[in-house]
């Protein structure tokens, strides 16, 4: 089962490889990682994904917590919460016909980025399962290189994850 | 505001800490904390090899209650640390490590003994600064201070570059506590879980206490022994909780686990409710966890919230200090009555007693057990002992019965090798009058025997008894055991052990024989220096009872009926 647990950090040198190392550590295999500011200077945001039973995903809850420089983990696999994914396809569009590829783009509200003589770039934005249904789409077409984000989510409604709360 | 270099502000922070002695080794990166080190009170103990160092800050915090503290270069001498790093961490000892760094400038570049040291010990410390600036030195070691002795205790890397130290800047003590927003060492007591954790122990019919060292760090035990009283439970301890509560009180049980007596394993086994107090369900206390202690439900008190649900399920849990815990409890909770449960336990151990070595007649035979019972007798349990790893260790813990907190100290969650001699050396400066002991095999004490020079130089006196039974005992064991006796790697040629005391200036005694036991302890006890005894004990002895690794708690080989010791015949002397 896939946990989102999204985790307010300390924006200090080697942060990242504290988390990162704690999962492998503790034998947690990461199916994405990312993380970027927030709207309060000094602290990160990282959404990590992973595969793992809940009793797993409330031990590595409490394995960040003991990181000094955590402040917040919440599981959103527990709330009701907004995910999105974004992806860059380049797809190959010499010697074949292009309005295959244009289909996909209108029916899937992907959007063309870039074009060369050779290839077309689209970019994919969504939950990350509409994003996966794009590239399987795609990957008929010929994909010659492709690269995600990772997904990255928040609660839905006016509830929020603030650093603030309960540190 | 003064002017002080960074060399200087480490030494200030480490006296305003209320540190008084320190373990190190210099060298390049940290000659300039060396230089400034000689206009601070602050001792430093110059030790042989910086593992050394590590585990004397260790003993010293174990022993003495506070910080210890260990000093190292750069590159080999951060790296030589690991071990202690690592030992300190598994068994949630408080010690600050100061390292040197190559300039920051040359960070990265593979410069002169430069290593990640961060990097290498982020997982085994609780945390870590590098710091690269003169202003960070102060935070970075207050904070390491605060971090190492609050909460669940633990190891703390500051790793400070070279032109940090070198550099100056105006400068004065910040007195204000330490804040820090993500770390949170006090949890509050919850009226909810106090509730539910009373109930289940009302409601107990076969109650154990499971005490680890929790009771020793958090101070708990005269409420443990009160609630115990008070509820009418028997305790059983963990290694590292040994001492937490008196050896001598009736409702004692003694070790449980692995090599922990075969009654107070079953009670676990037949209990209806585990108190887990400070511990935190090892695999080496479990046996299989899914066997363990099927009938009972479990309370599990821990400063440490990812203790909880570890390994073992609880049915009720508590975070928080132990102490604090358990006075709340006392408010709560009624006396109890568990006499019929406590003679079930009490007919158990009858069973056992039988199988004791300890019973047995001396036929001039030289056991461990013996000698380890005989030091307890001799130091009427109040010496501080210090063992290392291996059979000896079990042996120490099943036969020299500790009656106050912090006269074990020992390796327990990492079992580290070559921790006892150092680690006593700690112990005995941070407890100048307490009569030291490390018990130590023969495979161990040669992994640092090379501090024997640092206590030489030091003059500090200590008191090494070498089980010296010319294996690796423990390993031996084991392939006694579960690989048929086939010997790979652990027959040890020693040298001379009385000749390497006597090299180092020291006294170095031998026993062979029971009867030479008590003269030469003794001797030891009365002697200004530190003195090392080899005692030759029976080469291929077993400590029994044992749980095979990962086999069902109740799953115990058993002492042998009849012993060799039993079969020779001879007459009691």
């Amino acid at each position: 089962m896939h946990h989102t647990l999204v985790a307010l950090v300390e924006d200090k040198p080697g942060v990242l490889n504290r988390v990162a190392s704690l999962f492998r550590r503790r034998n947690f295999n990461i199916e994405s990682l990312t993380v970027g500011r927030t709207a309060e200077p000094g602290i990160s945001r990282m959404t990590i994904v992973i595969d793992s039973d809940q009793a797993s995903a409330e031990r590595v809850t409490a394995y960040l917590y003991k990181l000094v420089n955590v402040l917040q983990v919440e599981d959103l696999g527990t709330v009701p919460a907004v995910a999105r994914d974004l992806a860059l396809v380049k797809v190959a569009v010499a010697g074949h016909d292009r309005s295959a590829l244009l289909r996909v783009v209108d029916e899937t509200r992907a959007h063309i980025v870039d074009t060369g003589e050779q290839t077309m770039t689209l970019e994919i934005t969504g939950e990350p399962p509409h994003v996966d249904a794009v590239i399987r789409r795609l990957e008929p077409l010929g994909i010659v290189e492709m690269v995600r984000t990772g997904q990255v989510a928040m609660r839905r409604g006016d509830s929020t994850l603030s650093a603030a709360q309960d540190s | 505001m003064p002017k002080r270099t960074g060399a200087q502000i480490i030494w200030e922070c480490l006296v305003h800490e209320g540190v008084h002695t320190v373990f190190g080794y210099p060298g390049g990166a940290i000659l300039p904390a060396y230089d400034a080190m000689l206009d601070y009170p602050v001792r430093h103990i110059l030790v042989r090899h910086e593992q050394g160092a590590t585990h004397m800050a260790d003993g010293f915090a174990r022993a003495g209650g506070g910080v210890g503290v260990a000093i190292a270069t750069s590159g080999p001498g951060a790296t030589n640390m690991v071990t202690g790093i690592a030992t300190a961490m598994m068994d949630s000892s408080p010690i600050v490590c100061i390292t040197g760094q190559v300039p920051s400038k040359l960070i990265g570049y593979d410069a002169f003994q430069e290593t990640d040291i961060t990097g290498i010990t982020l997982p085994i410390t609780k945390h870590s600064y590098l710091v690269t600036r003169v202003e960070d030195i102060m935070p970075a070691v207050k904070e390491a201070f605060h971090l190492a002795k609050s909460g669940r205790p633990g190891p703390v890397l500051v790793d400070v570059t070279k032109d940090a130290q070198q550099a100056s800047v105006e400068w004065a003590w910040d007195p204000r506590p330490v804040q820090m927003r993500g770390y949170r060492p006090d949890y509050p007591i919850t009226r909810e879980d106090l509730t539910r954790a009373a109930a289940l122990i009302r409601g107990s019919r076969r109650p154990v206490i499971l005490a680890g060292q929790g009771v020793i760090q958090s101070g708990a035990t005269r409420e443990l022994v009160a609630l115990a009283e008070r509820i009418d439970a028997p305790i059983a301890m963990t290694l590292l909780g040994l001492g937490g509560v008196p050896a001598s009180h009736p409702l004692n049980l003694g070790m449980m686990g692995m090599h922990g007596e075969a009654w107070v394993n079953h009670a676990i086994q037949e209990a209806d409710l585990l108190m887990a107090f400070g511990m935190r369900f090892d695999d080496r206390v479990t046996g299989n966890v899914k066997t363990y202690a099927p009938h009972a439900k479990k309370i599990h008190v821990d400063i440490d919230p990812s203790e909880i649900n570890k390994n073992v399920r609880a049915d009720a849990a508590i975070v928080g200090d132990l102490r604090e815990t358990l006075v709340d409890l006392l408010d709560v909770l009624e006396p109890a009555d568990h006499e019929q449960w406590l003679a079930h336990i009490d007919a158990m151990k009858g069973d056992a007693a039988v199988r004791d070595i300890q019973k047995l007649p001396d036929t001039g035979h030289l056991y461990a057990a013996h000698v380890i019972n005989d030091i307890w007798r001799i130091t009427g349990g109040n010496a501080v002992v210090v063992t290392d790893v291996g059979q000896h260790q079990m042996w120490e813990a099943q036969y020299y019965h500790h009656e106050t907190p912090r006269s074990l100290l020992t390796s327990g969650g990492l079992g580290t090798m070559g921790f006892a001699l150092p680690a006593a050396i700690g112990a005995k400066i941070a407890r100048p009058d307490a009569e030291v002991w490390a018990i130590v095999g023969d495979g161990g004490f040669q992994m640092t025997q090379a501090e024997l020079a640092t206590a030489a130089q030091e003059g500090i006196k200590i008191n090494i008894a070498i089980i010296n039974n010319g294996y690796l005992g423990m390993v031996r064991q084991w392939q006694e055991f579960f690989y048929e006796r086939r010997y790979a790697a652990t027959p040890l040629r020693n040298p001379d052990f009385v000749k390497i005391a006597e090299a180092h200036g020291l006294e170095g005694l031998r026993v062979e024989k029971r009867s030479q036991v008590n003269d030469v302890v003794e001797r030891a006890r009365a002697a200004d220096g530190t003195v090392l005894i080899d005692f030759r004990v029976e080469q291929e002895d077993s400590v029994y009872p044992m749980v095979p690794a990962g086999a069902d708690l109740h799953a115990m080989i058993r002492r042998p009926e009849r012993t060799v010791l039993a079969e020779t015949g001879a007459d009691p002397i």
